[in-house]
């Protein structure tokens, strides 16, 4: 086990394309971190720098305190998930898992130990002999995981391993994953484009956007504080809703608004900020028009159009909307609700 | 299927007899032609039903062949055509296997232009550079030897081809996961490509082994040794004599029919195994 450090961590690909530009980040020993962006954004080329599959173009990397830059990914003592598996197909699963430690010169005894404490722990005992194409798209993962596992590396890297499996299996494998990674305490970093994904799983997320580090912190700190209009939208669903100042301005009777930190042109404000009876803080009230109902079961999600504008808005609430498609309806905003960015910068204007 | 259509069932399968009546029957013929008496076959009718001089036929083919058509014995013959069909079937797969795994696998200067210029001797045949190949090959002294027979004949650029097709089509992520794990180039080449290749190579063999086996041009030319004579020359050999002796060339002919049939049937297990076994 190791922490990993990356310093100025840059990718830059043939015709000047800058995949990652200058990535710092510290993992401690035993941390689970995530890796969280759009597609295209360079968190997959970022994990494939660590584990060597893709070269570094400048920076240093470290895993412990050794520096890894020019090593090949087998001596940097990391194991990989892939999103497709990459299982070997002509190999029986006892095998796929055996390979790496034989290709190390593990002797057959010790070998045999710990792909069957690795296969205990997954729960494919039972497919030690079949071939990866007998079994399910979860079972595959579990056989991705336990490759990774009987190496006690390091360090895991996972490259969007649940991106295969349905819904169901994906919620269930992600538990399994957390769990694993308390169990084991092994430092991980893993890629994800699924920002639920992102929230339940890691200890940090480190949120990327076109190669750059957005914002840094526990889940809750990223959602409750999202440190720019890139983070506030991308976090959270359904997103987050961005208002002009100016508009809201216009609705604010109180002056509530006057005291915005400098800057300030536009507010996000989280759907389930949004409140369909007046809250006991000081608030905002807002007229709109209720045009689609989405009922998700727990929650409904309200899609309204608001009063002199076109900017589309989403409420949640839990249980039925008071009114019906095509009514009018008022909402209220607490005024601490309102998360203050300055459009042009991007940045959150309020720093306490 | 689970139609259930008499007439349907009947007509498909009336279709099906012919069809491999007509590819059985000369095969047939050539068998039965095989057990005549000598002379019985110049008379002008050819009989349907064997005879009875199979074995004496079949016997004098195989240990001493037509020493005035400077023919040896089929034998030999089988032999040197075997020898020279694996040799090159195996030479082609070997090569091509590995240039194949250099083009793909490894980032080189010049690697499309080594590409391409493989690519490109796939419209040179043998045929087209015979006299250039067989000036280099008597320079070598190669002439009469199996080194001779074969060599030329290795570079497949078809085989290369295709496999550099398949190659493509593995996923990367394999050749990553084997890196992740510990495998060099040659170890991922050993445990992980040549596996999963194994359904191409072994329908590139008998396609190879079948190429090298007809070859007759090429020996024709460079040996004049009759120990060097293989089964393709040595019928024509035998076929263009003043009175051929149609029952042992018949012989000779059924003989030479067999290798090839039987390196598709072991490798047939092969490839069907290979097919119903594939990834994904």
């Amino acid at each position: 086990m190791a922490s990993i450090t990356l310093e100025g961590l840059k990718k830059t690909y043939t015709g000047n394309v800058n995949a990652v530009k200058g990535i710092d980040l510290h993992i401690e020993d035993g941390e689970f971190v995530v890796l969280v962006g759009p597609s295209g954004c360079g968190k997959s080329t970022l994990l494939r720098m660590v584990a060597g599959l893709e070269t570094i173009t400048e920076g240093t990397l470290k895993i412990g305190e050794r520096v890894v830059n020019k090593l090949e990914p087998a001596e940097r003592d990391i194991a990989m998930v892939f999103q497709n598996y990459a299982l070997y197909p002509h190999m029986s699963v006892y095998n796929n898992l055996a390979y790496g430690l034989k290709n190390r010169g593990f002797n057959k005894d010790e070998i045999e130990q710990r792909v069957r404490i690795a296969a205990k722990m997954l729960e494919i005992e039972e497919f030690l002999e079949r071939k990866p194409r007998k079994l399910s798209g979860g079972q595959r993962q579990r056989v991705a995981m336990g490759r990774a596992l009987v190496r006690e590396p390091a360090a895991f890297l996972f490259d969007e391993p649940l991106s295969n499996l349905d819904a169901k299996l994906r919620v269930q494998m992600r538990v399994e994953i957390k769990q694993l990674q308390r169990r084991l305490r092994t430092t991980s970093l893993y890629v994800t484009h699924d920002q639920l994904e992102a929230m339940t799983l890691g200890d940090r997320l480190v949120v990327l956007n076109a190669g750059q580090i957005e914002q840094v912190g526990t889940p809750m700190e990223i959602y409750a504080r999202p440190a720019t209009l890139f983070v506030a939208g991308f976090i959270g669903s359904p997103a987050m809703n961005m208002l002009s100042v100016d508009y809201l301005k216009a609705q604010d009777a109180n002056g509530l608004l006057d005291n915005l930190p400098a800057g300030t042109d536009i507010v996000g404000i989280r759907p389930d900020d949004m409140h369909l009876t007046p809250p006991a803080v000081p608030h905002l009230a807002v007229d709109s028009t209720l045009a689609l109902f989405e009922a998700a079961g727990a929650e409904s999600h309200l899609y309204v159009t608001l009063a002199n504008s076109e900017q589309p808005t989403v409420i949640r609430v839990s249980g039925q909307p008071p009114v019906a498609e095509g009514e009018t309806l008022r909402f209220y905003i607490p005024r601490e609700a309102l998360h203050p960015f300055d459009s042009t910068t991007g940045k959150r204007t309020n720093t306490f | 299927m689970v139609e259930n259509r008499p007439w349907a069932n009947f007509f498909a399968h009336t279709v099906l007899i012919i069809g491999v009546a007509l590819v059985i029957f000369p095969v047939y013929i050539a068998l039965v032609a095989s057990t005549q008496a000598p002379g019985e076959l110049v008379r002008g009718t050819l009989p349907l039903l064997p005879g009875h001089h199979g074995i004496e036929n079949y016997t004098q083919m195989w240990q001493s062949g037509i020493s005035t058509a400077n023919s040896p014995s089929a034998a030999l013959m089988l032999w040197n055509s075997f020898v020279m069909a694996m040799a090159i079937t195996v030479g082609k797969l070997s090569i091509s296997l590995l240039s194949a795994f250099a083009i793909v696998y490894f980032r080189f200067r010049f690697r499309m232009f080594f590409f391409w210029l493989i690519f490109v001797t796939l419209m040179l045949p043998v045929e087209v550079r015979i006299i250039p190949t067989f000036q280099v090959v008597a320079d070598l002294n190669m002439l009469n030897s199996f080194a001779g027979l074969s060599i030329p004949l290795i570079a497949s650029a078809t085989a290369t081809f295709l496999f550099r097709q398949f190659f493509m089509t593995i996923p990367e992520e394999m050749l990553e996961a084997a890196r992740v794990d510990g495998a060099g180039p040659l170890k991922f080449f050993k445990d992980i490509l040549l596996p999963l290749s194994i359904t191409n190579i072994a329908a590139l063999f008998v396609i190879m082994f079948i190429y090298g086996w007809n070859q007759y041009l090429w020996p024709l030319i460079i040996t004049t040794d009759p120990n060097y004579t293989t089964i393709v020359m040595g019928i024509q050999r035998m076929t263009s004599e003043e009175n051929p002796q149609w029952q042992l060339v018949m012989a000779a002919v059924v003989m030479a029919a067999l290798p090839p049939v039987l390196v598709i049937l072991f490798m047939q297990r092969l490839f069907v195994k290979g097919l119903t076994e594939t990834e994904k």
